[in-house]
């Protein structure tokens, strides 16, 4: 059967996908935040999932202000790459993993997540450069990926707790499917940043670094984080944190923290990246 | 938990300085500022916008106040005329700018003193957080 072996989560600043694009990863304003990701490229390599199930969102790419979707799963064969006002980046197209996403999109259905399905997206940096921090530039990409759209742009995006049921509505779903298949959900954007407003450049580290360490000590607090919480500690942009929530919710009750970073700044964004492994469940008496 | 304390209402989100956030209300606001924007991911689009940005704004029903804060690169004006900044951000891809200077713009600092400041931690939440609470 199908399982989930870990998460990743990570920040998509997309200046971190020109930095790639445009070969400045050496600079040095740049070499720190790559280094971040070192030991990731490492672990990847050994532990390469068959398919990976990437909570991201859409920055006005496939999604126009004409419709919203809270939560887009996309079922597609491949994703093409978009064009979000310089060009495409010169990315691998990606490869999805239909039958599985459809069987996922239908279970959550039935849970009562109303979700929207996507058969053809082309998709930006909020994907491409956690697959790029991950993966470097290979001709085509390793692993097949199940797109999951999160609104965050349009206030409100659904809330973190919301986010952390739908994970775990995602791991019953993948358990449910009977191929032997390794999988791993990213969680991306964040961390704390404001983008708009003469606020624009918040940096929040005491926020960010306790929410890292709640992500593995105490998630159910995280689940409980309002709206005007992050948009007041983390930015505008910040709240994109709740995507992260997606990820943890589906790792279940136990996990073990295998790799942290954190780095200010990338642009004008605060990078926070974890590997978090899931452990078996200890049964309860 | 109840759903219900999840909700944020319009003067908490007000409170907080110097930050517009991205209501359904001004999403109304913007709606055709946002669809300009969105036509520029097109190559021939931003060719034709930076032919004559008067007369291809003049297709997008944009209001007088929309249209002078496009053509002035004003973001902020954008903003509070219902723009969403990642919806913006493509004007400053056409423009060939990197975001980090249209971030710049708005803060009130020139651009060098703005990647400064990042680079030294960014914007610290402290006097940032509440305009009533004053902290």
């Amino acid at each position: 059967m199908a399982r989930i072996t870990a998460g990743i989560a990570t920040s998509h600043v997309p200046a971190i996908g020109a930095a790639i694009d445009h070969g400045k990863t050496d600079e040095p304003y740049w070499k720190p935040v790559f280094e971040g990701y070192q030991w990731t490229r490492r672990w990847i390599s050994e532990h390469k999932p068959d398919v990976v199930i990437l909570v991201f969102n859409d920055h006005a790419s496939a999604f126009s202000m004409e419709m919203i979707p809270t939560f887009a799963l996309g079922c597609a064969e491949h994703y093409g790459i978009a064009d979000e006002g310089f060009g495409p980046r010169p990315v691998a197209q990606v490869d999805g993993h239909a039958e599985l996403a459809c069987h996922i999109a239908q279970s959550l259905i039935f849970e009562e997540f109303d979700l929207t399905i996507v058969n053809r997206m082309n998709v930006d940096h909020g994907l491409t450069v956690p697959l790029s921090l991950m993966f470097g530039q290979p001709t085509a990409w390793p692993v097949k990926v199940i797109p999951l759209a999160v609104n965050v742009l349009q206030f409100p995006p659904p809330t973190g707790n919301r986010c952390f049921a739908l994970g775990e509505a995602i791991a019953r779903a993948v358990e449910a499917f009977p191929e032997d298949l390794n999988l791993q959900i990213w969680g991306t954007g964040g961390m704390s940043h404001q983008l708009g407003g003469p606020r624009v450049g918040l940096i929040n580290s005491s926020f960010d670094l306790s929410f890292l360490d709640r992500m593995t000590s105490d998630p159910d607090a995280l689940r409980q984080i309002r709206h005007i919480e992050y948009v007041r500690e983390a930015g505008t942009e910040g709240i994109e944190l709740v995507m992260w929530l997606v990820m943890r919710g589906a790792l279940g009750k136990n996990v073990v923290e295998r790799h942290r970073f954190y780095h200010v700044p990338a642009s004008n964004t605060a990078v926070g990246h974890l590997v978090l492994e899931t452990l078996p469940d200890i049964a309860e008496t | 938990m109840s759903p219900r304390s999840q909700l944020v209402d319009v003067e908490e989100l007000a409170d907080i300085p110097g930050t517009l956030v991205f209501t359904t209300q001004l999403a109304r606001k913007g709606f055709h500022l946002n669809q300009f924007c969105m036509s520029l991911m097109s190559a021939d689009n931003r060719e034709k916008f930076k032919a004559n940005e008067r007369t291809y704004l003049e297709a997008w029903q944009l209001t007088d106040a929309q249209m002078k804060a496009v053509l002035s690169r004003n973001y902020l004006a954008m903003m509070a005329e219902g723009g969403n900044i990642f919806f913006l951000a493509k004007i400053g891809a056409t423009d060939g700018l990197p975001f980090q200077s249209v971030a710049a713009s708005m803060s009130g600092l020139s651009q060098e003193a703005y990647r400064a400041m990042m680079i030294a931690g960014g914007r610290s939440p402290v006097g940032n957080r509440s305009i009533r609470g004053r902290c």
